[in-house]
């Protein structure tokens, strides 16, 4: 049993879900878009907050988020369940693929047998859509690979029963009706504005921009606090959450900068395309950091290659955004 | 980034398979461009890796020197710890550290060994092998 499922390949996975499953329904909307409306782009550094030891680094909202905000501002309906037993989460699967209704999992990377060696980590918040069943398993359309590719019963379920931090408790979600009439420049106005106030206003010194200057100050402390080794850890850590978890390069900004383009076209506002370049520009500056970091982590650094010139980055980086999300604001209001 | 500065190192990627960078074209529009990879993300790739071989390859010294069980080396190849394994097992944090004591994993019973290997995806007999030490 095989759903006539498109296969689009995607930078991240839930943004790449959320446009593949809208496109079943007939809403070509692309990743950049889904992203956008969404309000996918964040910055979080929370030092209290540790994977492997070391402390959290994030470039993108809560899992789900994206997903969530997307189909309520295109007034989508979804249903979510989460189970307790995993042999009924894999037949309530069963039952709404017998039906023709692709389904979208939240699964642990670690378990995916398709997964390069490379990427298998404890890693809990990878989404998928399930699209058919064979004999020897499931089909699934995963985003971040190239063509569709296939899993056995028995990996799917031990990657939707995951444990550890944000353990997916077998979630699956799909779309149960799509409205006739969208109001995509209405979705896109607030998506905008979503981000503009989580990155301006979140309150606390973690999150937002204020969480990029507050990690441009521990940047300084590191070398000092935690010693060399210590402290190229923490920089590898959070060059990996930048560039390696699927953000399309820049930590998201450069998907981002993509969907101001496309939401100008849609809008006809020209200035939203400067607004692009800039952000264009700012995650150029994000991929220098990442380059930095890097020689630091292989301890090639040049001594202008420091840990105060990161810092320096991320202050500039700060700053940039900073100008962008306000005049986003004052655009839009 | 422009199309023409898309890296392609490869590296974490070794075969044909290719992840998607957002790049600006020559016309200033944004296309989906195909990278191999990028050396940046490869050397913090490999870092994490590194940390987690030391990880096993101090295991495996402490089992050889009798002071952990052969089921440390499995845990630390699957990126566990006792946390997480105890989640997977289904045993509460303190039972799992017992089974990490030498003298206590030889007297398990077959039964408490199938469901670790389970969980590795392993045979019992598996579970009692670590690399060097037969």
């Amino acid at each position: 049993m095989q759903i006539n499922f498109s296969h689009r390949q995607s930078a991240h996975c839930e943004s790449g879900v959320s446009s593949n499953l809208l496109l079943h329904y007939g809403v070509n909307i692309s990743e950049a878009m889904a992203f956008g409306i969404g309000g996918g782009l964040f910055f979080g550094y929370l030092p209290f907050l540790k994977v492997n030891k070391l402390p959290l680094t994030t470039y993108r909202c809560e899992v789900g988020g994206i997903f969530k905000r997307l189909t309520k501002r295109l007034g989508v309906d979804v249903h979510w369940q989460k189970f307790k037993d995993p042999e009924k989460a894999m037949s309530a699967m069963d039952r709404k693929l017998a039906e023709g209704v692709p389904v979208a999992c939240r699964t642990g990377a670690y378990w995916l047998p398709y997964f390069p060696p490379a990427f298998r980590f404890h890693f809990n918040m990878h989404n998928l859509v399930v699209f058919g069943k064979n004999g020897h398993g499931y089909l699934i359309s995963d985003p971040v690979f190239p063509e569709p590719v296939h899993c056995s019963e028995k990996d799917l379920l031990k990657a939707r029963f995951a444990e550890g931090p944000l353990a997916p408790k077998g979630t699956m979600y799909y779309l149960t009706r799509v409205p006739e009439q969208m109001d995509l420049p209405g979705a896109i106005v607030k998506g905008i504005k979503g981000v503009c106030r989580r990155m301006l206003k979140t309150p606390g010194p973690f999150m937002g921009i204020r969480g990029i200057r507050f990690l441009a100050n521990q940047f300084e402390k590191w070398p000092r606090k935690l010693g060399k080794r210590k402290a190229s850890l923490y920089v590898g850590q959070v060059i990996r959450m930048q560039e390696e978890i699927g953000t399309g390069g820049g930590g998201f900004r450069f998907m981002y900068s993509a969907f101001l383009q496309e939401a100008g076209g849609v809008l006809k506002e020209d200035r939203l395309m400067e607004i692009s370049e800039k952000m264009t520009s700012a995650g150029d500056r994000w991929r220098e950091f990442a380059v930095i970091g890097s020689r630091i982590c292989k301890n090639r650094a040049s001594p202008s290659e420091s840990y105060s010139a990161m810092a320096d980055i991320l202050r500039d980086c700060a700053k940039r955004e900073t100008e962008i999300f306000k005049e986003l604001w004052t655009l839009l209001r | 980034m422009k199309v023409n500065e898309v890296p392609q190192n490869k590296g974490m990627i070794t075969d044909d398979l290719r992840e998607i960078c957002y790049a600006v074209d020559e016309n200033g529009s944004y296309i989906l461009a195909k990278s191999a990879g990028w050396e940046p993300k490869n050397i913090a790739n490999d870092q994490a890796w590194s940390l987690i071989e030391e990880e096993i390859s101090q295991t495996v010294k402490k089992i050889k020197a009798g002071k952990l069980s052969p089921l440390a080396f499995h845990m630390a190849k699957n990126q566990m710890n006792v946390s997480l394994l105890s989640k997977y097992v289904g045993f509460n944090r303190l039972r799992v550290k017992l089974h990490l004591k030498p003298s206590v994993f030889r007297k398990l019973k077959p039964s408490i060994l199938k469901r670790y290997g389970r969980i590795f995806d392993i045979e019992v007999e598996e579970l009692l092998k670590i690399p060097g030490l037969e």
